[in-house]
């Protein structure tokens, strides 16, 4: 026995002796996960999420969030002398004075992005896999959770800076504030310790940034892992895999190396653009003041969506008994985003709902077999990406050379026609799929060989596809829409709560009726014999074939070393 | 129904079976090079120690980088131009010292570590019907032993209790700031209010400013006023900006004669989320909010033209004084800003 295997030896005992553990390190060692690269996903978000966390703890030791006003006198030149807060100078001095400071500054942002983009994509793998169906919905439910909590951890972390871009930005949410009806005044005074700016926001804001969202963040993110471990992970349909089983690697040694080397990647990623690429570059932008901007700002990618919304929203205001309803930021910067988070949240229940499937999956859906889920998500994304392109308006317009108005004037009308029209296609695309899927299965592959049999018909070869892709064609599951319900019973009495049956049948249709049968065993059995006839059909031919030379004007000519042997 | 026939109850067998049969259909495993040739995995071996010791030199060169590059050393690097020296080193030193450790165990685990795959069962996640019955029975008995069905009186006063009880924490919130009463209403402006520059802080005459151009002001006890209170606040509602244009080419104003042969004093504050707004055009006296696009034409009352703002952009009314600089007439005749609840139709 080496030395390393008896002092673990010793750990193990030393702890189960207190904990009883055995039992369960022996079970978590060998716990199988499937393997898929689109896993990988939130393994990135997580890891981004420790590496912002220890650059932001290094952060913590410098930074200074307060908006006292002192003259600055760091060692960046074009700023010297200039009145600003403690916390835009300190944050100067992280980048200019502390050596390795700009590094983590940077190393903080670009993870931060990397952790949203990581969840974003990861939430698009989850929906269009379908992966939050029964019983995975509560880890869905915490994921939007998560999801929400990055995007305000984000923004509160970008605001503390306190310099002209950032500050625009607060201004931008205190408007949103004073637009909520009853409350938002209040609330605005609350938040910001009276009028706007005033002195009090950033260490407010700092205390929501280091403490209250990354543990709501840490404390939801140990939920979703837990319920990950506990449930097993989903896996793709293929050979031996069922809904019944998971094939895969043994956490030790496999994971160990993979998920712990591809923390180490992300964070040398992370750590390697931050040492290359530039990013915020507060000094350039300088202190907050109230009365200055520059064109062309952008919030970061993440709230583009929101920034997007406001632009596009035409100007309605209503003045109802003396008291004023601000549609124009209501809608786009409260409503919008509340009907998008709501919706996201409950879309595991909506589609249980509607196809009243209650059963549990564990083997995940190819997209293509989910049309109608499959097709909202793209209606979902082409109005997140509209949105997105909305907030660019001004750099579309100048880089473009386009007019700003006739861009918001193509999205305003375009947020209401493209997203159907991204609906259908979709669906059409994924029904087209699955046609083809079928024919792969009734048909084999086509090998792009085409053949003149002695009669003169001319035949394209097919090949049998592989037993690995069939394992994964015929994994689509069976769904048949819910029969439309009786109205009467034997009785002849109207049944109650017809009415919603009537509305689920015509919801599970509208999600299943569509959607391509598999063929029978009695089809693939004739397909087979016919293929076995064609390949029989076509041999002679092929024999035929390969004594035949091409000639250099294309005809064909018979080898005389294979003729008549 | 019950609830767990989603998934099969299994017993020993089935399960050895269902595991027998899964590993039937896997694909048959293809040995890799270094699983036949003791050459390929020795070299693997070799390439894994490499990185890792690829990483411990990007470690010690890190700490070189520290020490002997000094902070503000600036240097220029094609492709990138000129960049601070000690963050382009320290960044691809420790990036590549992290790097190495995670490609190397990736390549140790693809290269060198077992890659069977495996197969383990799932089981239902639902308990047994028994052991659901046994505990909302044991919930009942328990919770029939506190009496919380049984005594009402104890019931309700404890739900009142309760929902009361975080009242306090909210009303601690009250001292958060100021209640809003006027201020959102009020600025500093008001009759005979000299206007200066921003940033300069010089009074300004009419002559001062070309036709067609535009600059940012303030009240002359703005300076003053800041220092005293020690925040922005008096700043971010008092911003103006006077344009200047021939006066027969202003088609309206919020009041009569509101101008100074010519020259307008508008709010620099956006009506619709309070950006300062400073992209004008002259040729159709169009002011463009950075932020969001809203476009306000001077020439006829500020009125919006364009974009999200609903309201026009208040207009400050003003004059010459004796010595002949710009003053205000009178204070804004509406608030500045963004529109909120109480504001109603002011």
């Amino acid at each position: 026995m080496s030395a390393t295997v008896k002092t673990a030896g010793k750990s193990v005992r030393w702890v189960d002796d207190r904990l009883a553990s055995s039992n369960f390190l022996k079970r978590s060692m060998g716990k199988v996960f499937p393997e898929h690269w689109s896993f990988m996903l939130g393994e990135i978000a997580l890891y981004s999420f420790i590496v912002v966390l220890l650059s932001g703890v290094y952060l913590t030791l410098f930074f200074k969030p307060s908006m006292v006003e002192i003259v600055y006198n760091g060692s960046y030149v074009p700023l010297k002398g200039v009145e600003m807060s403690e916390a835009y100078a300190s944050t100067l001095d992280i980048s200019f004075d502390i050596r390795g400071g700009l590094l983590m500054r940077q190393v903080h942002h670009w993870g931060a992005l990397f952790f949203i983009a990581a969840i974003s994509v990861h939430l698009c793998r989850v929906f269009f896999t379908g992966a939050f169906r029964k019983p995975r919905e509560m880890n869905w439910v915490i994921g939007v959770g998560l999801l929400t909590m990055a995007l305000l951890a984000g923004f509160a972390g970008y605001s503390l800076p306190d310099d002209l871009l950032s500050g625009t930005g607060l201004r931008i949410a205190q408007g949103i504030m004073l637009s909520i009806p009853l409350v938002g005044t209040y609330l605005s005074f609350f938040v910001f310790g009276g009028e706007f700016p005033g002195t009090d926001f950033v260490s407010r804001l700092y205390a929501v940034h280091i403490l209250l969202v990354p543990g709501l963040i840490l404390a939801l993110l140990t939920a979703h892992l837990i319920m990950v471990w506990y449930q097993k992970h989903t896996q793709f349909p293929g050979p031996g895999r069922t809904n019944e089983n998971v094939v895969g690697y043994r956490l030790m040694p496999i994971y160990m190396a993979k998920a712990g080397g591809f923390f180490f990647v992300v964070f040398g990623v992370i750590t390697l653009i931050s040492g290359l690429v530039t990013i915020n570059p507060i000094w350039l932008y300088g202190p907050y003041t109230p009365d200055q901007v520059t064109a062309g700002s952008q919030p970061d990618w993440y709230i583009g969506w929101l920034e997007g919304a406001l632009r596009m929203m035409p100007n309605v205001e209503w003045v109802i008994f003396g008291y004023t309803i601000s549609w124009n930021i209501l809608v786009p910067a409260v409503i919008i985003p509340g009907i998008v988070f709501t919706l996201m949240g409950l879309y595991p229940w909506i589609e249980q709902w509607a196809t009243g499937d209650k059963s549990e999956h564990h083997l995940l859906d190819r997209p293509r077999n989910a049309p109608v889920r499959t097709a909202l998500g793209a209606m979902a994304l082409s109005f997140y990406i509209l949105l997105w392109i909305g907030g660019g308006n001004d750099l579309i317009a100048s880089f473009f050379d386009l007019s700003i108005n006739a861009i918001t004037w193509f999205l305003r009308i375009a947020i209401f026609v493209v997203p159907p029209l991204v609906f259908i296609a979709t669906k059409r695309i994924c029904l087209g799929l699955q046609r083809r899927d079928r024919d792969k299965l009734l048909h084999g592959m086509e090998t792009g060989n085409i053949l003149r049999l002695p009669h003169g018909e001319f035949i394209e070869i097919h090949a049998p596809i592989s037993d690995e892709e069939k394992a994964v064609l015929m994994s689509k599951p069976d769904r048949i829409p819910l029969p439309a319900p009786e109205e009467m019973d034997e009785n002849g009495v109207r049944q109650p709560g017809a009415r919603m049956h009537r509305l689920r049948a015509k919801l599970s249709n509208f999600y299943y009726a569509d959607n391509i049968p598999l063929p029978t065993r009695e089809e693939l059995e004739a397909a087979e014999a016919h293929l076995r006839h064609e390949v029989e059909e076509a041999a002679p031919v092929m024999e035929e074939d390969r004594r035949l030379v091409p000639a250099h004007d294309g005809s064909v000519l018979h080898d005389p070393l294979n003729d008549d042997k | 129904m019950s609830t767990h026939d989603n998934l099969p109850a299994t017993t020993a067998t089935d399960e050895a079976a269902a595991i027998e049969a899964a590993a039937a259909a896997l694909p048959a495993h293809k040995p890799r090079r270094t699983d036949v040739d003791p050459k390929a995995a020795r070299r693997a071996e070799r390439q894994v120690a490499l990185m890792f010791l690829g990483s411990a030199l990007m470690t010690v060169l890190f700490v070189v980088a520290f020490v002997a590059i000094p902070v503000e050393e600036s240097v220029y690097i094609w492709g990138f131009g000129t960049v601070n020296a000690s963050n382009i080193a320290l960044g691809v030193t420790f990036g590549l010292a992290i790097f190495l450790i995670g490609a190397g165990a990736i390549h140790w685990s693809k290269k060198l570590m077992n890659e069977k795959e495996e197969i383990q069962l799932r089981h239902s996640l639902a308990s047994t019907d028994e052991d659901r019955e046994a505990a909302i029975e044991a919930f009942d008995d328990y919770s029939a032993d506190s009496g919380f069905a049984q005594r009402p009186i104890i019931r309700r006063s404890l739900i009142t209790a309760m929902a009361l009880f975080p009242i306090p924490l909210i009303v601690m919130l009250r001292d958060l700031g100021p209640l809003p009463e006027e201020a959102l209403r009020e600025t500093l402006w008001k009759p005979g209010s000299r206007i200066i520059t921003d940033p300069t802080g010089r009074p300004v005459r009419p002559s001062d400013l070309a036709m067609g151009g535009l600059i940012s002001a303030m009240p002359a006890d703005l300076p003053l006023v800041q220092e005293e209170e020690g925040n922005l606040n008096a700043r971010a509602k008092a911003a103006i900006i006077l344009v200047r244009m021939e006066p027969q080419e202003i088609v309206s104003q919020q009041g009569d004669n509101w101008d100074y042969g010519g020259i307008l004093a508008f709010s620099k504050i956006c009506t619709h989320v309070g950006c300062p707004i400073a992209l004008y055009e002259q040729r159709t006296h169009h002011l463009l909010c950075p932020c969001h696009q809203s476009t306000f034409d001077l020439a006829d009352s500020g009125n919006v033209v364009f974009g999200p703002a609903a309201r026009r952009l208040p207009q400050l009314p003003i004059t010459i004084d004796p010595e002949g600089f710009l003053v205000a007439k009178d204070g804004f005749a509406e608030p500045v800003g963004p529109s909120f609840w109480e504001r109603g139709d002011a």
